[in-house]
């Protein structure tokens, strides 16, 4: 039971990343029908630029790997800090990326903008690549490496009580900004239909940056939590990352954004569970990826709309 | 014209970033260049061991050129970056051979990349010698490939002695590359000679090299209460893993193979790394002279410690030089006959002499990890079955005092 539970929290852990990313695919295809490949890579750019935040601030990856004692800041201030501008920083960045790539091509067909799509993903990628090199490089660590233990033999260390407490906040802060404010209630328009969005004197563009925005620095959010609990990020982490989340966003039923974290959650814990009790279904732990995979299309055939698709009506 | 001029600029940002490979020149005398190809991963996820190997072939080569090159020719390298893709390593491989018409070719570190590279080598009948991958099927290729290095089943039997020995553990699990011939070849010999030696293998596990998250594969280890647990994997990710598995509580001993020397690996894994041992080359400790001499060396061009893969490139690159110098020129088949009756060359990483699987027969030093100093510290040294170690004083450092006694109990916090 302990190590189910265990398994559980581990689970619960990556799907909360996956969820996080999966917010921006659904957010995206919900107002443009576009499937913004370049998504997982803005996930990455985040991770980056919170490490040259982090190590602007003074962390250093030397040992020991805490040392927010000596740099002077509190454990949280660092934290808040860097989780803060690497949004920010990706959330200019994903405008940039729509208002130059997608924007131009937004009136021809949806093919195109895919195909565009694909080509920033790969320009991203691999910029980053002649620019740092594809080897990992290691980030600081901005809070203490502790583990809680919580009961019988199950623990939860600092890094992951911290990627659950903030994507939940970072949540319910996205519910807020949808349901409560004014630009969410434009967001939602938009999705409903841009061109009547635009006739009642809603002015779309900004609309569609606004969104590009939030999605970016939720994946931003995600790169900066999952750097702490998996210290080692590289140009090319995203691809896998970001297609298991664009996984999650279809399995939640892709323009739904209840449906993009419960998506994310199952896909963590399916591939989870892969690896605790694979081997004793004769099932080597490198299946996980295949499993996340399998589980797609067995929703798809059964639920061709995703988990909760159903609830959202078809806006064409 | 906005969009033009954006254009532009992007495909002009796009070509900043490209660095152009230098090609390393010949310094010595006059004669026709001799041409060694040499590629390796310069900027990919092992980079840090294809920047090691590349320094040290590249000192190496200044010593042999500044001693009047071979009979007077210059050796001239032509260093390729394979960003470690095998499909890349082909044509970069491909290319030194049929456009540079190389005379013989060193390279890759990691198996799987040299296993994509040794049977171009052979068809084109070009000696190839590989500093160290370690995996048994890389000579097997055939006659033309050769390396400096021991080999896995050595390697594997080192690690399980001494965890069996040494740290008298009982019961090992292991956590596996998936996709690297290295790591499952050190899998398998760990496993046989563990079992031999009376321990029982409690979980085996896997990973693949684009994973991020270990965590799941790290509890269902620690179910098992395992004394030791071997990983046989690269610095990449061993780093990570060792993080995870200290912040799940896990402390017994971490053990690995030369996967994981890399001044990197103290980056990602820091503290983690504490009360961990992996198998190598070489030591820098080792009072050896010759050994000694090309630290000093090393350290005065470089500015940092050479690491294995550094020493295991430099022998390579002087293996060749004497074979070339034995061969009278760069005739192929005459080549690569020196250099396979190498026999009792001074290398720094031990003794090397050539025996007929085109393998070195060579001992391993077992390091012990010092995340505090960033070091590997010495340990001990395991000889392979049959070889007796030397019996001149000083020959071995095993006689340091400080790493003579460990029980698992008094290294696990």
């Amino acid at each position: 039971m302990d190590y189910f539970v265990q398994q559980l929290i581990n689970g619960l852990n990556i799907g909360a990343i996956y969820a996080l990313i999966a917010l921006g695919y659904t957010m995206v295809y919900g107002i443009l029908r576009l499937i913004n490949f370049a998504h997982g890579d803005v996930y990455m750019v985040g991770a980056f630029v919170g490490l040259g935040l982090a190590k602007l601030l003074g962390y250093t990856t030397s040992i020991p790997g805490y040392n927010a004692d000596t740099v002077g800041h509190s454990l949280w201030g660092g934290l808040v800090l860097v989780l803060v501008g690497s949004m920010i920083g990706a959330a200019i960045i994903g405008m940039a990326i729509e208002r130059f790539a997608y924007r131009p091509v937004r009136k021809y067909s949806r093919m195109t903008t895919l195909i565009t799509a694909i080509g920033v993903s790969l320009l991203i990628e691999y910029l980053f690549v002649a620019w740092y090199g594809s080897a990992q490089r290691s980030f600081p660590a901005l809070v203490k490496n502790d583990a809680i233990h919580l009961f019988g033999d199950v623990r939860i260390s600092m890094p992951q009580l911290i990627i659950f407490g903030i994507s939940i906040l970072l949540m319910i802060l996205l519910q807020w900004i949808i349901y409560k404010t004014k630009i969410g209630t434009a967001m939602r328009a938009v999705s409903f239909n841009l061109n009547s969005a635009k006739l009642m004197g809603i002015n779309t563009d900004v609309v569609i940056s606004f969104t590009f925005a939030l999605g970016s620095a939720m994946a931003a959010a995600g790169g900066v939590l999952t750097a702490q609990y998996n210290p080692s990020i590289d140009p090319l982490m995203g691809i896998i990352t970001g297609l298991k989340a664009f996984v999650a966003a279809v399995l939640g039923g892709i323009g739904n954004i209840p449906g993009a974290v419960l998506g994310g959650l199952v896909i963590g814990v399916a591939e989870t569970m892969v690896v605790a009790y694979g081997s004793d279904i004769g099932l080597a732990s490198s299946y996980r990826d295949a499993v996340a995979f399998t589980i797609l299309i067995l929703v798809l055939l059964l639920r061709p709309s995703g988990l909760l698709g159903s609830t959202v009506q078809e806006k064409v | 014209m906005r969009r033009t001029l954006f254009a532009l600029g992007l495909v002009a940002v796009m070509f900043l970033g490209l660095s152009c490979e230098r090609r390393g020149g010949g310094t010595g005398g006059g004669g026709e260049p001799i041409k060694v190809g040499v590629y390796l991963d310069l900027s990919g996820q092992t980079s840090s061991f294809g920047q090691s190997t590349k320094n040290g072939i590249e000192m190496a080569r200044d010593e042999i050129n500044k001693a009047g090159g071979i009979d007077g020719r210059p050796v001239e390298l032509i260093i390729e970056d394979e960003q470690g893709e095998p499909g890349k390593v082909t044509t970069v491989v491909t290319k030194l051979l049929r456009q540079d018409q190389v005379h013989a070719i060193l390279g890759e570190v990691a198996s799987t990349n040299s296993l994509a590279a040794a049977p171009k080598a052979q068809e084109a009948k070009i000696p190839m010698i590989t500093p160290s991958s370690t995996n048994p099927k890389v000579t097997q290729i055939g006659d033309y490939i050769f390396r400096v290095c021991f080999i896995d089943p050595f390697q594997g039997e080192v690690m399980a002695k001494f965890a069996a020995n040494t740290l008298k553990a009982k019961r090992a699990a292991i956590l596996a590359d998936f996709n690297s011939d290295y790591s499952k070849g050190l899998t398998q010999f760990f496993k046989q000679s563990f079992t031999k030696l009376g321990g029982t293998i409690v979980d085996e596990k896997t990973y693949t090299q684009s994973d991020r998250d270990f965590s799941s594969q790290l509890t269902a280890i620690r179910s098992t209460n395992p004394d030791v647990i071997y990983i046989p994997g690269y610095y990449g990710q061993v780093g990570v893993i060792a993080k995870q598995a200290r912040q799940q509580g896990i402390n017994v001993p971490l053990l690995g193979g030369d996967g994981w020397d890399a001044p990197q690996l103290w980056d990602l894994g820091g503290e983690a790394m504490t009360n961990s041992y992996i198998s190598n080359h070489y030591s820098i400790d080792d009072p050896k002279p010759e050994i000694q001499k090309f630290v000093a060396d090393y350290r005065a061009r470089y500015g940092v410690a050479p690491d294995a893969l550094a020493a295991l490139g430099y022998d390579a690159m002087r293996v060749l030089g004497d074979a070339l110098k034995r061969a009278g020129g760069t005739d192929s088949t005459k080549l690569r006959d020196a250099i396979a009756q190498t026999k009792n060359f001074p290398g720094v990483t031990g003794t090397i002499t050539m025996n007929a699987e085109r393998n070195v027969d060579k001992p391993a030093a077992v390091l012990e990890l010092k995340p505090q100093e960033r070091k590997f510290g010495y340990k001990e040294t395991i000889y392979p079955d049959g070889m007796t170690p030397p019996t001149t004083a000083g020959a071995s450092p095993a006689a340091s005092p400080a790493g003579a006694t460990a029980s698992p109990a008094a290294a696990t916090q």
